[in-house]
């Protein structure tokens, strides 16, 4: 075992048949940190988690968890994880109190440790008015929420969370983010895959986007994005002048009438504002662009960038290239 | 880092037996919650009884005892196939539900959530033979057995119920999902019918006489009745006993086995 990392993966391997699922994955997660892993549907995210919550055997490479082995220790790494899935994973004929219980006692908690435990997880949760009703009576969100209190109830010290909030309202999925961030502050470690990167870009203190069954970045969600591009200017012109402004900005259309020009600092805007003028163009709107994990993720998993940012096409030249086609000619972004 | 709170140390086999009754619990409150489910598994057998004595009983001769004494045990057994339906349909449900992956991610006896299926399938089966008994001795139902004769035909028919139970639990595990377990079952449906359960076996065409007299469940049947309205039972109650036994040990064996061995979906 190695240090700090409360989850560690190595050249995870994973195939069905053909189809290769999971193609060398390296994750490591330090202990007491949350790291996001983002990736579109189909990309092995859930794969990932089942081998390393024991659910799934890898064909090759090593997991361990808190230092055991998953595929070795699968007991000794069943006491100290939790899971919450993307199907909620709780008895819909027994209230929501009786789940917990259950799930307490096959955690040989015992029965009035387990009680004492659902009682405070139902208040945490806000369920405590709905403890007693069957859990087929619950909305998305409290379903949700008890499936995530089902999985704290022997206090894991690493929890998996795999797509928590897909199909919650945004009132229930901010909700849940408060949760999740207490759970951080009381110095849980977790391991989150969501296909929302604002739900990265918040929670998370590392992301690792994963893309035909590889990590193909992975870092702060800040350092993922300035690797896809600087901030941009975005100007759009009157209809007469937009083909001159074409020969004059070497900008990539993004609109009808707008071009995105990559930009260094205010100083670069100025620039910007004053060629148009010293030209007569009409700048009839004018928005500041910063690179967001949207963009990471479009340019890395080849969904194809909305702005610029050919610049990561070197990790998947044909499908971003594809996706680029839009801003032909465009020069964008330099990355360090 | 927060730590998992430490189970009790206790011994392994201790603590399987615990997560057992833990899901037999959660089976039973399931049967208490699901309503529906025990009306049907309860109805529809004394309904088949009512049938048979009513509809069928005038026209069926059994060379012998009147219809109603005949089919008695032939109304056990067929709901007790039939009620298998039930059974694979609750298996097939908590996997297509998740709660399976939970539980397999949990350092728990994993199996003990098939024992708490059996289990409550057997208990969701007495009650359907109790209540078809009571109800047949109100349309003319004479048991003729003493009670040495029925605790060997109570203890033949828990071995068949237990056996059923199993056998369903795993085409619930083995089905795709929830409509396809209930279709596998039904198959069971098919066995009881073509056996002695309803009509003799000597009124039937050759080919399907040599199948019916040498199917599993005839014996059941064929011992059931003779115990209780003392027609002949031949070798039934060993051969019984030579069928069932086997198919419980190993059905069991290879359920638990398949349901360690495979993930949940």
């Amino acid at each position: 075992m190695t240090g700090n990392y409360a989850i560690e993966a190595r050249g995870l391997r994973k195939a069905f048949g053909d189809l290769t699922v999971l193609d060398s994955v390296d994750l490591r997660v330090e202990s007491g940190t949350m790291l996001g892993v983002l990736g579109p549907n189909g990309a092995g995210k859930t794969t990932c988690v089942r081998i390393l919550s024991t659910l799934l055997g890898a064909d090759g490479g090593t997991a361990t968890i808190a230092g055991h082995d998953v595929m070795k220790e699968p007991r000794a790494v069943r006491r100290v994880i939790g899971l919450t899935g993307q199907d909620t994973a709780v008895d819909e004929l027994l209230t929501g109190e009786e789940n917990l219980v259950m799930m307490g006692q096959l955690y040989r908690l015992g029965r009035s440790a387990s009680q004492k435990r659902a009682v405070e997880l139902l208040d945490q949760f806000g369920l405590t008015d709905a403890a007693r009703r069957p859990v087929k009576t619950y909305s998305g969100g409290m379903r949700r929420r008890l499936d995530l209190a089902v999985s704290l109830i022997n206090s894991p010290p690493v929890l998996f969370l795999d797509e928590p909030t897909t199909g919650l309202d945004p009132t229930s999925r901010m909700a849940m983010w408060e949760t999740i961030r207490r759970l951080m502050a009381a110095g849980t470690t977790v391991l989150l895959t969501t296909q929302y990167l604002e739900e990265a870009d918040q929670l998370a203190d590392r992301v690792a986007v994963i893309d035909g069954g590889r990590v193909v970045a992975e870092g702060t969600a800040d350092e993922l994005k300035r690797k896809v591009g600087s901030e941009r200017v975005e100007l759009t012109f009157g209809e007469a002048d937009l083909a001159r402004a074409r020969a004059l900005f070497d900008g990539e259309h993004v609109g009808m009438q707008t071009l995105s020009m990559p930009i260094e600092g205010p100083s670069d805007v100025r620039d910007l504002l004053n060629r148009a003028a010293s030209q007569n163009l009409d700048v009839k709107g004018f928005a500041l662009h910063e690179p967001t994990l949207d963009d990471v993720f479009r340019t890395l998993t080849g969904a194809g960038p909305r702005t610029g940012a050919t610049t990561a096409a070197d990790t998947d030249g044909a499908a971003t290239g594809a996706g680029a086609a839009v801003g032909a000619g465009a020069t964008t972004g330099e990355t360090a | 880092m927060n730590q998992a709170v430490a189970p009790k140390a206790r011994p392994e086999f201790v603590l399987a037996a615990g997560d057992c009754l833990v899901l037999i619990r959660r089976s039973l409150r399931h049967l208490t919650r699901n309503m529906d489910e025990v009306i049907q598994s309860v109805v529809l057998p004394i309904m088949l009884l009512l049938l048979f004595r009513y509809l069928f009983g005038g026209a069926i001769q059994t060379g012998g005892p009147s219809y109603v004494n005949y089919v008695i045990a032939g109304v056990l057994v067929v709901s007790i196939a039939f009620s298998a339906s039930a059974t694979a349909v609750g298996v097939a449900n908590d996997l297509q539900n998740g709660i399976v992956e939970r539980f397999r991610t949990m350092p728990m006896f994993s199996s003990a959530m098939l024992v708490g299926h059996v289990v409550s399938a057997v208990l969701r089966n007495v009650l359907a033979v109790t209540l078809v008994v009571l109800v047949g001795l109100l349309v003319g139902f004479r048991p003729s057995a003493s009670l040495g004769d029925w605790l060997v035909a109570c203890g033949l028919l828990l071995l068949f119920i237990t056996a059923i139970s199993w056998l369903a639990t795993l085409l619930g595990l083995l089905a795709g999902g929830v409509e396809a377990a209930s279709g596998y079952a039904m198959i069971l449906v098919f066995f009881p019918y073509a056996s002695s359960a309803l009509v003799p076996s000597e009124s039937m065409p050759s080919v399907l006489r040599a199948f019916v007299e040498n199917q599993p469940f005839t014996p059941i049947v064929n011992a059931v009745r003779g115990l209780l309205i003392g027609t002949p039972t031949g070798n039934s109650v060993w051969l019984s006993v030579v069928w069932w036994v086997p198919v419980l040990v190993l059905t069991m064996a290879f359920t638990v086995r398949y349901f360690r061995r495979h993930t949940g979906k």
